[in-house]
């Protein structure tokens, strides 16, 4: 089988030259970091001044770890490290507590990152003749935006068709006969479950690959979508803090994803110690961006479970792969690709004086998505009895909650006292997606 | 003017026994009720003889319920009168939120309770009179 490539030579560069340009770009973003505010003051503080001071790929281990509560106190500019005439495009996600994490690009970041994305694209055995259709949200998220680019780079037709709307996704795939889907899997399979009821047979679709992401799916999940529909489907992963797709992406053996080590510095701590532990065992991600200047992150924390393979793959490639997203370290949910926390529902359901402060989150599946419900009690003294003032609380409710996360759910109306207390450690999520 | 007690029930097994429960232990006469089904819940609608005890009974459980002011119409229980009632109001378009009736006597005296929109509740009041139906204060709809 003949191994494609986008760049042989980085790719499968031996090892020891692959860290010799990871210490010479961690040299170059400890600079741009030290322009900062919050890495100024954590590397001086390490005795790190300057890049010189950068010895050794280890050295940043004195400066502890950078972690989604870093990011949001620096919002919006904290750890801005270019003049914002320099920044050509900006992406945010939502934060935990309502206050968003924003990450900036100048256009050789850009650059960099499209670059990338045509790398793992090309690993896939994808190519110039492919189209593809991007069924990730474009906008703030960088799913949609990122792997576009990339795309275009590549040279595939691409149709920025974004998610949603599964008939006109249907239709689409059948008029432009798309060889190539940019997904989540539980959307990708809710497709393949319309599929009949628009009448469309698999033989008049022309797929032949898949590229699924933004929600962690089991081995079972992927062999499922790759019997159903005759392809292939690629594992990918990223988030936007390290720019978004293409930290790391399957190549043509399937066996797990390749972490661009050019670009990322990949640790997999113990999460209770902080300690690194060997390839093979599982912990937590942690990642150093090598090629954002406009805003270098350094040792971030992902709270994502997986491990390293420490053997190399049979494709030639010396960057090693890092295994699917085994679970989390906090509580962060991901429905339907998008990632929620319960606190942000419970800020916004706190701001509603007619319901309790108990609550609910409930998540399953109906059909191949997730559903959210979010379980709220009334609060007797705001109660008039008036049905209308019910139901237009419900929906203010939701609309709340819709600005906060991004996604609709259903929101239930409970008895005062039915849902479990608000003290201790009541139990506010109950998941009951299959874990096949 | 007459009270309704609206009570917020959640719709699944067993819940509509507690409020009877608690309404029984309080010695609460219930003269009607009727359920407004909205799906995952309902509103409980009661004209019971002592609607303040009854209030508190609930309100001291933590139940959601509500004391509200409505139309409680007299109207003989005769074909066409009911029409009449609602014509009179569709004149005037006064729109009615809830309603529910019951029989006294057969073929002699109806009951017909009606939720207003609170700006309008004192016109319909009017108008109802003006059509010739008595409206039953509190004391004379509990004493049926």
């Amino acid at each position: 089988m003949e191994v494609p490539f986008w760049n042989k030579q980085v790719e499968t560069l031996d090892r020891t030259s692959l860290q010799a340009i990871q210490l010479e770009r961690l040299r170059e973003m400890v600079a741009w970091a030290l322009k900062t505010p919050l890495y100024g003051k954590r590397l001086t503080a390490a005795g790190i001044r300057g890049p010189e001071d950068v010895t050794d790929l280890h050295v940043l281990e004195q400066i502890g770890f950078t972690t989604k509560d870093d990011l949001r106190r620096s919002f919006p500019k904290g750890l801005l490290a270019v003049e914002m005439d320099e920044v050509v495009r900006v992406h945010s996600s939502s934060g935990t507590t309502g206050i968003p994490t924003v990450i900036y690009f100048t256009r050789d970041d850009l650059d960099r990152w499209t670059d990338l994305l045509a790398r793992s694209i090309t690993a896939t055995g994808a190519s110039s003749r492919d189209i593809l259709q991007n069924m990730m949200t474009y906008g703030l998220f960088t799913g949609g935006l990122g792997l576009h680019y990339g795309a275009e780079r590549v040279g595939m037709t691409v149709i920025p068709i974004s998610g949603g709307n599964t008939k006109r996704q249907i239709q689409t795939m059948k008029d432009f006969q798309t060889t190539v889907l940019h997904v989540t899997p539980s959307y990708l399979l809710h497709i393949h479950s319309q599929l009949e009821a628009e009448g469309v047979r698999p033989g008049d679709l022309a797929l032949k690959r898949a590229f699924i992401g933004a929600e962690p799916h089991s081995e079972n999940t992927r062999r499922k979508i790759e019997d159903l529909l005759g392809i292939q489907a690629f594992n990918s992963y990223g988030l936007s803090e390290l720019n978004g797709p293409g930290v790391a992406f399957e190549c043509i053996h399937r066996k797990d994803m390749h972490v661009w080590e050019d670009a990322y510095l990949i640790e997999i701590i113990d999460p209770k110690t902080g300690q690194n532990v060997e390839d093979g065992q599982e912990g937590e991600v942690v990642l150093t961006n090598l090629i954002r200047r406009a805003m270098p992150i350094l040792r971030y924390r992902t709270r994502d479970l997986a491990f390293l393979h420490p053997e190399p793959c049979a494709c030639g490639r010396t960057h090693r792969r890092l295994s699917r997203i085994l679970g989390r370290t906090d509580d962060m949910l991901i429905i339907n690709g998008v990632n929620v926390f319960p606190s942000q529902i419970e800020e916004r359901i706190m701001k509603v004086p007619e319901v309790a402060t108990n609550y609910l989150i409930h998540v399953d599946k109906k059909g191949a998505l997730d559903r959210l419900t979010v379980k709220v009690e009334i609060y007797p003294k705001l109660f008039l009895g008036e049905a209308a003032k019910l139901e237009a609380l419900r929906a203010r409710i939701r609309e709340g909650l819709r600005s906060s996360i991004v996604i609709s759910p259903n929101v239930e109306l409970h008895e005062p006292g039915s849902l479990p207390v608000s003290e201790g450690k009541a139990k506010r999520v109950v998941d009951e997606r299959p874990k096949d | 003017m007459a009270k309704q007690l609206t009570i917020f029930v959640e719709n699944r097994a067993g819940r509509l026994k507690t409020i009877t429960d608690n309404l029984r232990k309080s010695n609460i006469d219930i003269r009607a009720f009727t359920i407004q089904d909205r799906g995952d819940y309902g509103l409980l609608k009661l004209i019971v003889d002592k609607p303040d005890d009854a209030y508190l009974a609930l309100a001291n459980l933590g139940c959601a319920c509500a004391l509200k002011d409505i139309l409680a119409i007299s109207v003989p229980d005769q074909p066409g009168n009911f029409h009449r009632l609602t014509s009179a109001l569709a004149e005037h378009n006064v729109n009615v939120i809830d309603a529910y009736g019951f029989v006294l006597q057969p073929h002699n005296t109806g009951v017909c309770c009606m939720e207003i929109d609170q700006p309008q509740l004192m016109k319909a009041q009017e108008i109802v009179a003006e059509a010739g139906f008595t409206i039953l204060q509190d004391e004379e709809l509990y004493s049926l």
